[in-house]
């Protein structure tokens, strides 16, 4: 039986560890300074997807991402620790797109990838905070959804079980397949990368990475196919050019303004025991605590 | 046609309280607007839901009441909330930026083609002018939230797809109510009509809902806590500082990740929006995502080693120190003159 996990993941710059220098002067983002990680709750998606494929007996797990052509590292960054390939989606036409034209573009590439029976994403990503493009895909594709998920509990041929993760409480439901799962960073993080994987794989490139690179291995790529990361672009795709990139993004940014904070009139006060001890007498005369 | 709907947020027959606060939202934009300022609540056994928002000014009352509406899932609140869009053509919708709201939301925007902006801290209404097309748009939602890593402030708008949506997290609005004489109308929906029976594919076995413990939210004073603080172990002197003032323990996003703090005493854009009487921030940096969630409070007091911790800017009180000396010395010098 075959059997087909797809997980979404995403290239996103650290913005967890902004540094001083992230912001140019002019107010843009200083996109060079920010290293480029992989989506934090799309890796506790990935180990979702990897301990669901070792349940069922001939799953695979594919990975698809969207981004710039270095985004392939992603995909590597899945097969060392269990993923079987991936497909990177690539192009001009998909730069500027909001969160329904990513959607539109991924629901496009994963038509192309066949029948599928689960995709497993990160609930959302650091740079946007969003939580929309797992389901707005999931409409797309006309597929349900369990947002929030912690843990896929049971997979049947036919439905699936997930504990989800909300603000108050936890929640079992069962749905049909096929589904669209997006996962907590309450779940399991993920595994490491596996050695051997990591060696069978470091090769791993896709076609305008083998040629940026120059060397000439195009021997080893013959021999061992699974090296060769499928690169799609708009034209690998069945879709709808106006659905894609700006066009495709009902969302437009009016105005990006720098955080300036209207200061007010601070007091400054040392540690020691006589400042501290009339603060503490001004604020309960005042009645601010006591 | 053309007016301002809100998604009510219901637990147990209750409209939960980040509904109430987009509905006072709502009813100001809709005056400014001059639309109506609509709600609709899924569920089961909904006849208490228009006592409990009508004197929040809503015009009119959407009931779909099914016993399978009830908990939440998410295909058939999208059929409904997608095929009563349709009919109804509303130019805003808003709903809460809760595990509901964002599930929903994206799921409602995608079906329509209509642009949707997660956890906003502001909305207003406003002109929008694309100079690319020289094409000027009247009276657009403005959806304003920080943006990347909370480095800038964004204002995104919604020029050509309807309606404009946007989520906003509990307690980021101001809940009032417009007058407790004011009632609606409502209009009970054919739920069959709305969505049908194949939507019914996720079934909800288990469910633990507890309610929060924790009352960060209405806590005249908070003792917060960023990455500055350390360790879960200086923690501690915040929560003995909190003891003793009677205040509840916050944390900044880098706080929680760095493990320091539970998830939910997170404050901040990601988190509860709070305002204290007093605000007791202890080592936390500033960035924009945190201040957002507590620039409101009445007075605030920075406790930093930098000098220049861009929070200090909205800090009535700069101390500068650690919080290691900082804290044990305010807990001593209150314990010595309260009385």
């Amino acid at each position: 039986m075959s059997f087909k996990i797809v997980v979404l993941a995403k290239q996103v710059p650290d913005t967890r560890n902004v540094g001083k220098d992230a912001m140019k002067a002019d107010g843009t983002v200083n996109r060079a300074a920010l290293a480029a990680i992989y989506n934090p709750e799309d890796l506790n998606a990935l180990e979702q997807a990897i301990r669901l494929k070792s349940k069922i007996a001939g799953a695979t797990v594919h990975v698809l991402t969207m981004g710039p052509a270095r985004a392939a590292e992603i995909i590597r960054e899945s097969m060392y620790r269990g993923a079987d390939g991936g497909v990177l989606l690539s192009g001009r036409e998909f730069a500027g797109s909001d969160t329904l034209a990513t959607s539109y573009a991924l629901a496009c590439a994963l038509r192309k990838m066949g029948k599928i029976d689960v995709i497993v994403c990160g609930r959302q990503a650091i740079d946007g905070d969003t939580a929309q493009v797992g389901p707005q895909v999931a409409e797309k594709l006309g597929f349900p959804q369990i947002t929030y998920a912690e843990e896929i509990i049971d997979c049947t041929a036919k439905k699936i079980t997930v504990k989800r993760r909300l603000e108050r409480g936890v929640e079992i439901v069962k749905g049909s397949l096929p589904m669209v799962i997006t996962v907590n960073s309450s779940a399991p993080d993920c595994r490491p990368r596996h050695a051997k994987l990591t060696m069978k794989y470091k090769r791993a490139a896709t076609l305008s990475e083998k040629q940026d690179a120059g060397d000439d291995y195009t021997n080893i790529y013959n021999v061992y196919p699974y090296l060769n990361i499928p690169e799609w672009g708009v034209a690998d795709i069945e879709h709808d050019i106006q659905w894609l990139g700006l066009s495709g993004s009902p969302t437009k940014v009016k105005q990006i303004e720098n955080v300036v904070f209207t200061a007010k009139e601070s007091k400054r006060i040392t540690a020691s025991d006589q400042e501290m001890e009339d603060l503490m007498k001004e604020l309960i005369t005042n009645h601010t605590i006591g | 046609m053309n007016n301002l709907f809100v998604y009510l947020e219901i637990e147990d027959g209750i409209v939960s309280d980040v509904s109430l606060e987009l509905l006072t939202k709502g009813r100001t934009l809709a005056d400014q607007l001059k639309c109506q300022l609509e709600a609709v609540a899924a569920g089961y056994q909904l006849d208490k839901i228009g006592e409990c928002v009508f004197p929040y000014g809503v015009d009119t009352l959407y009931i779909a009441d099914d016993k399978r509406l009830a908990p939440y899932t998410t295909l058939p609140h999208t059929s409904l909330l997608v095929n009563l869009f349709k009919e109804e053509k509303p130019q805003i919708a808003f709903m809460g930026a809760t595990s509901i709201g964002r599930d929903l939301g994206p799921r409602v925007s995608s079906a329509l083609f209509s642009g949707l902006t997660a956890d906003c801290t502001s909305l207003e209404i406003g002109d929008y002018e694309d100079k690319k097309q020289g094409k000027v748009y009247k009276n657009l939602l403005y959806q304003i939230r920080p943006a990347f890593g909370g480095n800038i402030v964004a204002t995104i708008v919604n020029p050509d797809c309807r309606p404009q949506m946007a989520t906003v997290r509990e307690g980021v609005m101001k809940k009032e109510i417009r007058s407790p004489k004011l009632v609606g109308k409502t209009v009970k929906l054919d739920v069959s009509k709305y969505i049908p029976d194949t939507d019914f594919v996720v079934e909800v076995i288990e469910r633990h809902i507890e309610k929060s413990k924790l009352n960060i939210k209405n806590s005249s004073i908070i003792v917060a806590g960023g990455y500055g603080v350390g360790s879960a172990e200086n923690f501690k002197l915040l929560f003995e500082l909190a003891n003793t003032l009677g205040a509840e323990v916050g944390a900044s996003r880098a706080a929680v990740d760095a493990g320091f703090a539970d998830h939910e005493r997170q404050i901040g854009q990601t988190g509860t929006t709070v305002r204290p009487k007093l605000y007791i921030a202890c080592g936390i940096s500033g960035q924009i995502q945190h201040i957002a969630g507590m620039q409101e409070s009445a007075m605030i007091i920075s406790i930093n080693n930098d000098p220049k911790a861009p929070i200090n800017a909205i800090a009535d009180y700069i101390i500068t120190g650690s919080i290691e000396e900082v804290v044990p010395k305010m807990i001593k010098y209150y314990k010595k003159n309260s009385k």
